[in-house]
């Protein structure tokens, strides 16, 4: 499809409605839909995991090309401060001046087992649109749970859809699984520490997270029990698009 | 909202799609410590499939999910007029690594499904696959994660062993030779007899004894265990 005379039509103020009906329908994601509407969506992120609180989420929404970590690769400090103490505001500082970023959101708590936050989202911004979630699970030396750039450009007003997060390890931090090194109430017993610019993992790349061993499970030094163990998912995101 | 329906159709009629006769698939290795064994990729006619879920494994699956030997597979998969590419990593894919390779289809159109497996290491009998996925045929980028299978045809006793198939324990190549522990005692299990999702593995945190020669904190996973990309040109 030309998606270049669509951008006119959309431009010269034709029916900005049937460009929403287009995009949705149209299944190759290279349409780089510009409107000059408002896109609203609500998006519900609940916590599914038995035993670990979420840190305050970050919610983004941007380009389709920009992502904020990649498989394999070294995590920035922004994700790194995420994923080893939920800190998000030096990714969202990092990022405010980008131009592929349309909006960032910070929860309002921490999210724990079972609840559920709901987050009001709105751009204007024209393009491709993807979003983007980033927790902490805070029982954990650097565990982050993520949608990591999903496009939402073909998802149509009134039209809801669900995702779901996995849990990446940003490989910044040795997992250790000791009261000093853990943020989350599990470890109040010992230091508790959240970031350290150490990276000292088994690489320094962003990996699966293959879930915490804990001391029930016969390593000794860890300040985890059972109910921090997880499986993916771990969060699902409800995405319901208002405009 | 009805007038945008001739659009649409005008639309798709202009849309091209290309004849997927030339793939590039980029393999990921994702977890935090385990290896792949030399992968085997091809696309093959519809119909047909390396293992069946809840099915008991062939003798040639076995010999991949037990010792890495994608031999047997290769041969069947030959005989099916299959497009193949064996071991594009060379040799152990690492945790972290990635490969790449290119599957042409022009000679055979019939081979519309991808499948790709290779054992994972440190495990009895456990591997990472795709069993006939239908490949898009439209210009783009699809990636998929991959899960882990259990084989079926090996008791998961955790200790160092041998690659043969039927035969206990896993082989230890010499990269792996200092990750893997030693004198691991073996848990006691049976093989379960049927192709499954791979329950992991637990391993223990003594390198020179306790129940398994698996290392807890190093090489254990959870799902997804591989990041596969398709790109259609």
């Amino acid at each position: 499809m030309d998606t270049r005379r669509l951008h006119r039509l959309a431009q010269i103020g034709m029916l900005s409605g049937m460009m929403v009906g287009l995009a949705a329908c149209d299944s190759s994601s290279d349409n780089d839909n510009t409107t000059e509407m408002t896109r609203q969506y609500q998006v519900t992120i609940t916590n599914l995991t038995a035993g670990q609180p979420m840190s305050p989420a970050l919610v983004m929404t941007h380009s389709k090309d920009w992502q904020s970590f990649k498989l394999g690769e070294p995590a920035s400090v922004g994700v790194e401060n995420i994923a080893e103490s939920g800190d998000v505001s030096v990714l969202m500082t990092a990022e405010a001046g980008n131009e592929a970023i349309y909006s960032q959101q910070a929860g309002a708590g921490i999210l724990t087992p079972g609840s559920s936050e709901l987050f009001e989202i709105s751009t204007t911004a024209t393009g491709t649109l993807s979003l983007s979630v980033l927790s902490m699970l805070v029982n954990t030396n650097d565990a982050l749970a993520a949608v990591n750039g999903k496009d939402l450009s073909t998802l149509a007003v009134g039209d809801t859809t669900e995702l779901y997060l996995m849990t990446y390890d940003t490989g910044t931090e040795a997992n250790s699984e000791t009261a000093d090194t853990i943020p989350g109430p599990a470890a109040s017993s010992g230091n508790g520490e959240g970031f350290n610019a150490a990276r000292d993992d088994v690489r320094d790349a962003v990996h699966i997270h293959a879930g915490v061993v804990t001391a029930d499970d016969g390593l000794a030094t860890s300040t985890l029990l059972s109910q921090h163990r997880w499986d993916n998912p771990v969060a699902s995101v409800s995405i319901h698009r208002i405009e | 909202m009805k007038k945008i329906i001739p659009a649409l159709l005008l639309g798709s009629t202009l849309v091209t799609p290309a004849m997927a006769a030339e793939v590039d698939i980029t393999i990921e290795n994702i977890t935090r410590g385990v290896y792949f064994t030399p992968l085997l990729v091809a696309a093959h006619p519809i119909g047909t499939q390396l293992f069946q879920l809840g099915e008991a494994a062939s003798t040639e699956l076995q010999a991949m999910a037990e010792g890495g030997d994608i031999s047997g597979l290769e041969t069947q998969l030959v005989s099916l007029g299959a497009t193949i590419q064996a071991n594009p990593a060379e040799g152990l894919l690492g945790p972290g690594s990635t490969t790449m390779t290119q599957l042409n289809t022009d000679a055979a159109p019939a081979n519309t499904q991808l499948s790709m497996v290779a054992m994972m290491l440190p495990t009895n009998d456990g591997f990472v696959a795709i069993n006939s996925l239908t490949i898009p045929t439209e210009a783009g980028e699809y990636s998929y994660y991959v899960k882990a299978y259990d084989a079926g045809t090996e008791a998961n006793d955790e200790v160092r062993g041998s690659g043969a198939p039927g035969e206990s324990g896993f082989p230890v190549p010499p990269p792996l030779e200092a990750k893997i522990g030693q004198n691991g005692t073996a848990f006691a299990a049976s093989a379960e007899g049927f192709v499954h999702v791979h329950r992991g593995v637990l391993g223990d945190t003594d390198a020179n004894a306790g129940n398994s020669d698996i290392d807890s904190t190093q090489h254990r996973w959870l799902n997804p265990v591989a990041k596969v990309t398709i790109t259609v040109q």
